[in-house]
Formats: structure tokens, sequence, C-alpha cells
């Protein structure tokens, strides 16, 4: 034992790369590998008549996707709910956020990480099912709304074209309360631990040189909590491109992203069309990125 | 004169403990006055209270006469230099300087333009679109100081500017700041646990222990004429003689304070002075300082008493270390102490 730790003391790069070889195996082989053959495939042509794939390469896929007016309703429909379901996970979020990383005592800290993480240890198709119940016409939402007196609210926003329909349980509404719920997690962990990184002196300088509170906030503790919002943002928007279940369970019955690529790759068996599919979401988070990067979110890292 | 500051009978309170406790204190325009204490003496509490960043239990906070106890600080003409310096990591040097001037409203050429004056008061002119984390500590003190000179405040408040550089640099600053301050005539609030760095600046000190002021002087008087055995460890690192040894030496048994520079040490073979006070002792060891070395003596009652040997006294005929010595001072040299 003595003897291989004395050996590779001396070797530190050799003992590096020992470390890393299983997960680098891992992540190129496995994780990349996949995702290139999963590009390549998006390339591949389909036979009309035997719906077997031929590896001839072609763009035709790539013309169906974006040439059908279904495809881009679908991809539309997609990235606007992932915008609206980012965005408010990011509004939501920066309250609980600052409040865990600034005022909260180490108990109440602790308290709250867990109330934050236990929903994610259970099961996302319990949850799934159960918000389609609280949701549901005659579901615990709506009775309390009811209780509250606000059922004229519930019932305009139900009647509101496109994101309305016949309950919460069948709107993209609905939908969008439980993409929110279920994200919200992702965007408030990377939230809070960017905030803590924010020392508490520069808040009082700022005060100090005479900035009220909001432009304290907007000077000062935005600019510093991009990163997070930037990495939060990426949680939710792509788990929002990419799921497949929430929509099939929960809200309108128009397709979304996660689904088309279920079904073509499944029922349809068109893999090419079910890869370009997915090469989508890849896209619209590179795009995503590189507008972030512009907009300075990972200066201050 | 209306002071600068007021503070009327403040106290602190964090649960039980007593961080500042019945403090009142005033500051005139233009003086360079600093809080001095060990950490958790109450000088840095005391300085969030007149920046407006901790709000009294008891008592008032007056600037300029104007109670301003709760009054937010963004609303107190008053700024800061934080310890961390605190600038902000995503602005470079100039916008961080004009981040005052910016949230006032001032328009953007007229506030790149007062920063750029004051980054020259600093010396910094040619550093001012770095970023603050290419920056030595030094340059960072610099930037931290034009940023909290740039509103034209009545009042700086400096928290321990200079505790995170290295000797040589905080010799330089400190007679920096002085010449600034005497160049812009505002008033300084300069706290630090360094004595010499109080001593050295300052016009008047308060001594801060346990939540409360023990001695407000000016620096020569603290040292000279200090109050109590605390001040003069403290500030005069003096010998405090006190019990058994001060009534087998003045004849009474309240303690006084004596500083080392004033013993003389003497071989046994040689007299002390006519009139002359003294004891004996054992020469325990020398802590060469260059200078000057530092001689600690255990007296034969018990107490070690510190004695200074000037280097040029020459090292010849010098009592060696483990010898005996014999100590002598006058009587006017002894400090009575408030007995406590």
């Amino acid at each position: 034992m003595r003897a291989i730790a004395t050996f590779l003391y001396g070797r530190r790069g050799f003992y590096l790369s020992l470390l890393l070889l299983p997960p680098l195996l891992w992540l190129g082989t496995v994780y990349l590998g996949s995702l290139f053959a999963l590009l390549v495939q998006s390339f591949y042509a389909i036979d009309e008549f035997t719906a077997r794939i031929v590896p001839n390469l072609t763009l035709a896929t790539y013309r169906q996707l974006v040439s059908h007016p279904a495809n881009v309703d679908i991809i539309l429909r997609t990235l606007s709910m992932a915008v609206a379901v980012t965005l408010t996970a990011a509004v939501i979020s920066f309250p609980v956020a600052n409040y865990m990383a600034r005022y909260a005592s180490p108990r109440m800290k602790a308290f709250f990480y867990v109330g934050v993480m236990v929903p994610m240890w259970t099961s996302y198709l319990v949850k799934v099912y159960a918000w389609r119940l609280v949701l549901a016409k005659q579901g615990v939402l709506s009775w309390f709304v009811d209780r509250l007196g606000l059922a004229p609210v519930l019932d305009a926003a139900l009647t509101t074209p496109v994101i309305g329909g016949p309950s919460l349980a069948s709107s993209y509404l609905g939908m969008f309360v439980v993409f929110v719920y279920m994200w919200l997690p992702f965007m408030i962990l990377p939230l809070t631990a960017a905030l803590e990184r924010v020392p508490a002196s520069l808040l009082q300088a700022s005060a100090d040189l005479g900035a009220r509170p909001a432009q304290t906030f907007r000077n000062v503790v935005l600019p510093l909590a991009l990163p997070g919002l930037a990495a939060g943002s990426v949680f939710t928007f792509s788990l929002t491109l990419g799921d497949y279940i929430i929509p099939s369970v929960v809200g309108a019955p128009g397709y979304f992203i996660g689904m088309m690529v279920y079904q073509q790759q499944g029922t349809a068996g068109n893999l090419p069309l079910a890869a370009a599919f997915s090469v989508v979401p890849i896209i619209l988070i590179a795009i995503y990125l590189s507008l972030a990067k512009r907009l300075g979110a990972f200066d201050a890292l | 004169m209306t002071p600068a500051i007021e503070l009327a009978g403040v106290s602190r309170l964090f649960g039980t403990l007593r961080a500042l406790d019945d403090v009142s204190l005033s500051i005139a325009p233009g003086e360079f006055f600093a809080l001095l204490g060990p950490s958790g003496s109450g000088k840095t509490t005391c300085l969030r209270l007149i920046a407006g960043f901790d709000r009294p239990t008891r008592g008032k906070v007056l600037l300029d006469g104007e109670d301003v106890t709760d009054v937010p600080p963004y609303e107190r003409s008053v700024n800061t230099v934080f310890q961390d310096y605190a600038l902000f990591p995503h602005m470079s040097v100039v916008e961080n300087v004009a981040y005052g001037p910016r949230v006032r409203g001032v328009t953007p050429s007229e506030r790149r333009r007062l920063a750029l004056e004051v980054l020259e008061l600093v010396r910094l002119g040619g550093l001012s679109d770095r970023a603050p984390s290419r920056l030595s500590g030094g340059q960072k003190q610099r930037v931290a100081l034009a940023r909290a000179l740039v509103n034209r405040p009545k009042v700086l408040l400096l928290d321990e500017p200079l505790g995170a550089l290295d000797l040589r640099l905080r010799e330089e600053m400190q007679i920096e700041l002085k010449a600034i301050q005497q160049q812009i005539g505002i008033t300084f609030v300069y706290v630090t646990h360094d004595q010499g760095e109080a001593l050295s600046m300052a016009d008047r000190v308060a001594v801060f222990r346990d939540g409360r002021v023990e001695q407000l002087d000016s620096p020569r008087d603290l040292y000279m004429r200090p109050r109590t055995a605390f001040i003069a460890r403290f500030v005069g690192s003096a010998n405090v003689i006190e019990g058994e040894l001060a009534k087998s030496i003045a004849g009474e048994s309240r303690p006084f304070a004596i500083r080392p520079e004033v013993i003389d040490v003497l071989a046994m073979t040689e007299l002390p002075p006519a009139g002359a006070l003294g004891c004996e002792g054992v020469l325990e060891d020398i802590h060469y300082h260059g200078a000057t070395s530092r001689w600690h003596v255990r007296t034969d009652a018990g107490p070690v008493l510190a004695a200074v040997w000037p280097e040029s006294a020459g090292a010849a005929g010098a009592p060696a270390s483990g010898s005996r010595v014999r100590l002598a001072w006058s009587r006017e040299s002894l400090v009575p102490l408030e007995d406590r």
C-alpha cells in the first residue's frame, strides 16, 4: 500500500489521469457519444415505404421540422411556456433566496433548505398526478378560490383565450402552474448560492454612498445575482423544453417538444424527426446562454 | 461650535450583551478622532451607529446638531471606508468611485469628472478603468477612500482601513491619510485596534473597553497620564505596579504606572542616583528591536517589569541575560492610577 502511495505521490499527472479516467470515459463515450449519435440520426433519411432508416445524409428532416406549421407551432408553444415558467420562477425565487441568503438564522435556513428539497424526494409522477387532482374542476384549488370569493377571477382567467380552458387541469394556465412548482427548487438553490456570495458590506457601501434600497437592488444585488439567475434559468428553461410528462397529464391537448420526441421515436417510429426535435432545445439553450453572456451574466463569476 | 458628531447616552444591546454601554462623546468639525480598543470593545459598533447601519437601543446620534438616530444611511452626509474595502466587483475603478454621484442622479460626464478628480487626489489617476480584482491591497484601499470622499461628506468614517496592509504600506498610508484629511479639512472618525496608529494620527482618541469609553484624551495625555491600569497597558505598554510591590516602592498600596523608557537598569555594582526609587531583580530576557531593546526583569517581589535600553547606550557594559540587576526611577515618573 505504502509503495503504491509513494509511487503515485511523485507522479501527479499520472495520479490525476487515473482518477479522471472513469468519469471521462463515461462522459466521453456514453454521454457525449450518444448525443453525437443523436445529432447524426437527425441527418439520416427515412424510407417512406418501409419506414426504415437509411444512413444517407439529408436535410429533409429539418426541412420538415421548420416548414410544417404544426411543428413550428409546437416549438413556439414549448418555447413560450419555457420563457413564462423561467421568468415566473425567477420572480418567485428571488425573495425566498434573498431571505435564505441574508436574513434567515442558521436554524431557519436549514428549515428552508429542507423545505425546498423535500418535494424533490417524492416521485415526480405522483406529484404531477396530485396536481391534476388539485387543479381539477371540483378540486381543492377551485374550492379554496371559491371560499375566498375569488371565483370570478378564476373564471375570467379560464375564459382568457389560449391560456384558458374548461378547468385549470385542462388549460395551459394549469400546466404553467405545475411547471413552475416542479422547477422552483432548481431556481431557488443556485440563486441562494449566488446571493450568499455577495458580502453584506457591499450592500452597506451602496446605502452609505446614498443609494435607496431599490437602487441598491438594481445596481448591486441584481448584477451580482445574475450568475445564479443564469444557472437557475438554464435549469427551468431546459427542463420545461424537454419535459413530456407534465404536458401529457395536465393541460390543454396541444403538443410539446418532449411529447413529439416521445411519440416520433415510439409509436411513429420516425427516429430522424425525433432526433431533429430534440436538437431544438439544444439550439435554444445555446442561443439563450450566448445572450446571457452578452448581457454580462457571467462577468461577476 | 456645533459638534460634527454627538453621541448622547448611546447603548446598543445584542440580547444580553452590552456592545455599547451609555456612551457619550462629541467630535468637533475637522477633527481627526480615533476610536481605539481591543476587538469586541464596541468601537466598530459605535462607528456603525454613526454610519446608520445600526440603531442604538437607547440614546441619540446627532450629526451637525441634527438628530439622525432614525435616519437611514443613504440620507446621512457621512461616508465610510470599509475594512474589507467593499468595492463593487462588477464595476471598474472609476465606476466604483462614481457610484455615489450616480445614485444621486449626477449626469454621466459630470460624475466621471468628479470621480477622476478624486482618483487624482489619492494618486490613482492611471488605473481608472481597471477592475477591482486586478488591484493590489494598497490600491484597493485608495479606491475605497476615493469612493467615500467623492460625495464630499461632512464626516468620513474609517473602519480599520489599513488593517489588511503590510507594515511599510501601512505607515505610508498613515502619513497620506493624515495629509488628505488636512487638505480637505473634513472630520475623520478612525477605528483601529493599533494604539500606535491612533496616537500618531489622531487629534483625540477615545479608548473603548467593554462597551464604555475608558478615557478620552489627546494622544500625549493618554500616553503620559493614563487614568487606569488598562489604559497604561493598552496605550503605553507601561508597567503597572500594584499591591505589595507598590507598597514597598512608593509606600502606598494604590496602583501606579511606570513607562519602560524611564526605568534605568543598573548593574549591581552601580549605585542608584540619590533620591531614586527602585528595586532589584533578575534580567530574564531581552527583546532586541534595533534602536532599542526591551528588557524583562523579574523583581524579587514577583512581578515582571519591562525596561527599555537604547542601542545608543552601547552593548558594552550591559548586564547579561540571567544576571541580577538594579532598577531605578525617579518619584515623578510614577503615574498614579485610579484604584478599581
